[in-house]
């Protein structure tokens, strides 16, 4: 089969084979796997992940919803099951893991809570990630260890007019000869109610317009003011809030990277953070079908299960086939990272199909479970809130189409 | 006379037109499954309406406006429906909409009630659930099947101060309606209620309750009967549901505990009860359909008007064909629905059948409600996704479109059995 491909790629012109082939990279390899397999340590990682969303989240999600905040006793547990610094290195207390771990305890603690879910994808994708790749030496001693162990991070690029525009940020950074001041404010800041470290981006320099982004690794304790905390849809115990920075003093040493290199921190990092909203998605996906299923095979009614008719067969094995595409999708992103490729196109596709595929999922699961599934109390509602989410941050859908329809574009020229 | 008119311009119309009967008509039409055309002198578009229902819909539509608006927010976080609220439909005439004027009614057409309810919803579709509940079910099955005696005592009350309910569903019987266990024992001159029902909407603020219950189980559904009921005879609210949409509508668990119901309270026929549920809710299909589509609509404004003020890039958000695009696209889904609403509507008041289309409205237009308000909550990004906006609200309150008054499998299992024999 492989050899008629060949033989067919050769008669065809080169510029046939050239558009046929780069759509994804194919890449030649020792002991190429389906997407299923994974190393002893992913699959250690993945069941306590999950022990730990059943006992200690699973008791506590319907309340932080409804109060809003989320439970420290979670937040210390996190921490305690070293899943805040995932890929951090163990000189610098983190877990030494793959990219695919943190990927995996993402989407299991998504299938109890995706409030929960996103407080570790952003500690660990974004704010853990950007440190140990762009911080110098001693940033990294200073601050990776506090990560990985007891401080929440947050990452600070949005403002209230630079959503999808993020470079048209505002807050500004003066050089001060030692120190940057730090004025402006930033909006939608996720973790930032219990964060004490925080990634802002911030420009030195207006006029070179986005080559003056730059990011600071601010301390709480230096006067970040967190001025009003969002009421939302979902992920309700996950802290939005908007943040205040009122002629704070950042020292030199704390510059991440180099200055007016920021654009392209945010850049990068927001091509990795994707497959980790692609995975809280996909999580969420499972989760809420898992909730429904049991149910409508336990719920009678015309002295049938629910799960008998067939009409009801075909919408669950629908939904189930969606997930299964999503997760794949996922997956390759997550391996194609781990091999160096360009993954750019495939993490976008993943966060949108997963998005989608996660409020799909969890409006069905609503339907098959009736009117209790309407109600707070059996916990799949929940899901169709938070779902929503995932075509709104990390880039909305319409960016995620916007990023692959450009990649595919180029392959045209 | 119109053939006359029409022969001078379009001889071949008038041809036609004067030698078909109502017979060939359906032949010729026999692609079209559903109703069989009509001859009629004046078709016009489903926007044509009488002055009164324009009356109806502009008079709503400010109420909704000015009573309702600013209490959403509010009632939606209390999870409570605002008593000023409740009075202020009952003072402009809402509860009432079909209602006699001898009753203290409206006298309203069944669109006028249809144009009440989408208005309603467009604000807030909690208010519109109370208001179509009341008037399509529990105002109809008393001037439907009710003696001159109950109407006089039940209708005005239910049209000036009084807020009904309608109460079939229970735990272990809700697509399956008629697998109701609430008994009724016939006691000589009064009936004993022992039961409970469930998912009672308006069950919170109601004093009186259309309830359907079993007189005898050995004849299956043959025994369900339809009882007025008033709350004070013993009615328990034994549970409020705490909901992820349509919050300050109160759905509630009741309880019957020996409630005494004296025999002139019997609605209709003993053992009809049945018939009478599965007529009431096919036209209050019709009703949830007009409640999704104003849903529908009162996101897609929101989110439309705001795409022009936000900019990003330093340009609108609507100037962004992939916007444009979708919002024309949603717009398509939402006149669809609507047609199919009027449409099922009309062919209601024109006594002609209309069970596959109320059900195909209803089926359709909770499908494009939650396809509109999921897509208003992202056009709007971040400020979508907060409930200060107001948008996010439709988004859980389009969700119980697909579930009450009929499941959509159950939409779609009626549209199948009506549309397949004709295929035979």
């Amino acid at each position: 089969m492989f050899r008629s491909a060949l033989r067919a790629s050769n008669i065809a012109s080169r510029s046939f084979t050239k558009r046929t082939f780069t759509q994804s990279t194919i890449a030649r390899a020792i002991a190429p796997a389906s997407l299923r397999n994974f190393t002893d340590e992913e699959l250690m990682l993945k069941d306590a992940v999950a022990r730990f969303a059943q006992d200690v989240i699973k008791p506590k999600v319907a309340e932080m919803d409804e109060k809003e905040v989320m439970d420290k006793a979670v937040i210390d547990g996190l921490f305690e099951q070293g899943l805040m610094g995932i890929e951090t290195e163990d000189e610098y207390d983190g877990a030494n893991c793959s990219f695919t771990s943190a990927i995996i305890t993402i989407e299991e603690l998504a299938k109890v809570d995706p409030s929960v879910s996103v407080m570790c994808d952003v500690q660990n994708t974004l704010v853990g990630t950007v440190v140990r790749k762009y911080g110098s030496k001693d940033l990294k001693e200073r601050i990776l260890p506090r990560l990985a162990t007891n401080t929440v991070g947050s990452f600070c690029l949005s403002e209230a007019g630079s959503g999808t525009d993020a470079f048209a940020l505002q807050t500004r950074a003066e050089d001060k000869g030692d120190h940057y001041l730090l004025n402006g404010s930033k909006m939608w800041i996720t973790n930032s109610g219990e964060a004490d470290v925080f990634l802002v981006f911030a420009n030195v320099d207006p006029s070179k317009g986005y080559k003056g982004i730059t990011c600071f690794v601010v301390d709480k304790s230096m006067g970040v003011k967190v001025a009003k905390k969002e009421s939302k849809l979902g992920i309700r115990a996950s802290s939005t809030c908007v943040l205040n920075f009122d002629d704070i003093k950042v020292p030199k040493e704390n510059v991440l990277g180099e200055v007016g290199k920021g654009y392209k921190y945010a850049i990068e990092i927001l091509n990795e953070g994707r497959i980790g909203i692609a995975a809280q998605m996909l999580g969420l996906a499972q989760g809420c079908y898992d909730i429904a299923m049991p149910y409508i095979f336990e719920r009678k009614q015309f002295n049938t299960r629910i799960a008998d008719f067939q009409g009801m067969q075909h919408q669950y094995a629908q939904i189930a086939m969606e997930i299964e595409a999503a997760r794949l999708l996922t997956y390759n992103a997550a391996r194609m990272k781990e091999e160096g490729h360009n993954f750019v196109k495939e993490a976008a596709m993943a966060k949108l199909y997963a998005s989608v595929v996660a409020e799909k999922a969890a409006s069905k699961a609503i339907e098959w479970c009736g009117g209790v599934g309407f109600t707070r109390e059996l916990g799949v509602e929940k899901f169709y809130r938070d779902a929503k989410i995932g075509a709104i941050y990390e880039g909305t859908s319409n960016i995620q189409l916007q990023t692959i329809a450009k990649l595919i574009a180029n392959e045209y020229k | 006379m119109l053939a006359s008119r029409l022969s001078s311009k379009l001889p071949q119309i008038a041809r036609v037109s004067s030698s078909l009967t109502r017979q060939a008509l359906a032949r010729n039409y026999s692609a079209m499954k559903m109703a069989v055309p009509s001859i009629s002198e004046h078709p016009t578009s489903l926007y044509a309406f009488t002055e009164e229902e324009l009356m109806f819909k502009d008079t709503v539509a400010r109420f909704a406006r000015e009573v309702v608006q600013p209490r959403v927010q509010a009632m939606d976080d209390a999870e409570k429906m605002d008593t000023e609220v409740i009075n202020a439909m009952f003072e402009n005439g809402l509860m009432g909409l079909e209602t006699e004027g001898e009753y203290g009614g409206a006298e309203a057409s069944f669109t006028a009630a249809i144009l009440a309810v989408e208005e309603l919803a467009k604000v807030d579709p909690s208010i519109s659930a109370l208001c179509d509940i009341h008037n399509t079910l529990t105002n109809t099955m008393i001037r439907k099947w009710g003696t001159p005696e109950q109407k006089e005592k039940y209708l005005t009350r239910l049209a000036t101060d009084t807020v009904g309910s309608f109460c079939i569903s229970e735990s272990g019987a809700g697509s399956d309606a008629f697998a109701l266990q609430s008994r009724a024992e016939d006691k000589g001159d009064h009936y004993v209620l022992n039961g409970g029902k469930m998912w009672i909407s308006n069950s919170g603020e109601a004093d009186i309750f259309v309830i359907f219950a079993n007189v005898d189980p050995s004849k299956g559904y043959k025994g369900i009967t339809a009882f007025i009921v008033e709350k004070e005879w013993g009615v328990q609210i034994a549970k409020k549901e705490k909901k992820l949409g349509i919050r300050s509508s109160s759905t509630c668990v009741l309880n019957f505990d020996d409630v005494k119901i004296p025999k002139e309270n019997v609605l209709g026929k003993v053992g009809d009860g049945y018939k009478y549920a599965i007529d009431s809710l096919n036209e209050g299909r019709i009703g949830i359909s007009a409640q999704m589509i104003g849903c529908a609509q009162g996101a897609f404004d929101i989110a439309v008007a705001y795409s022009h003020e936000r900019k990003q890039f330093g340009k609108p958000l609507s100037s962004y064909q992939a916007m444009q695009h979708q919002f024309a696209q949603v717009a398509v889904e939402i006149e669809a629905a609507r047609l199919m609403t009027y449409n099922a509507c009309r062919l209601k008041e024109e006594g002609k059948p209309f069970v596959a289309e109320a059900a195909m409205a209803k089926f359709k237009a909770a499908k494009v409600a939650e396809q509109a308000t999921s897509y208003a909550v992202e056009w709007m990004g971040g400020m979508g996704f907060l409930r200060e906006t107001g948008v996010e609200k439709f988004y859980r309150d389009s969700k119980i479109g697909s579930i009450y008054e009929g499941t959509n499998n159950m939409q779609l299992e009626t549209i199948a059995k009506i549309l397949l024999p004709k295929y035979k």
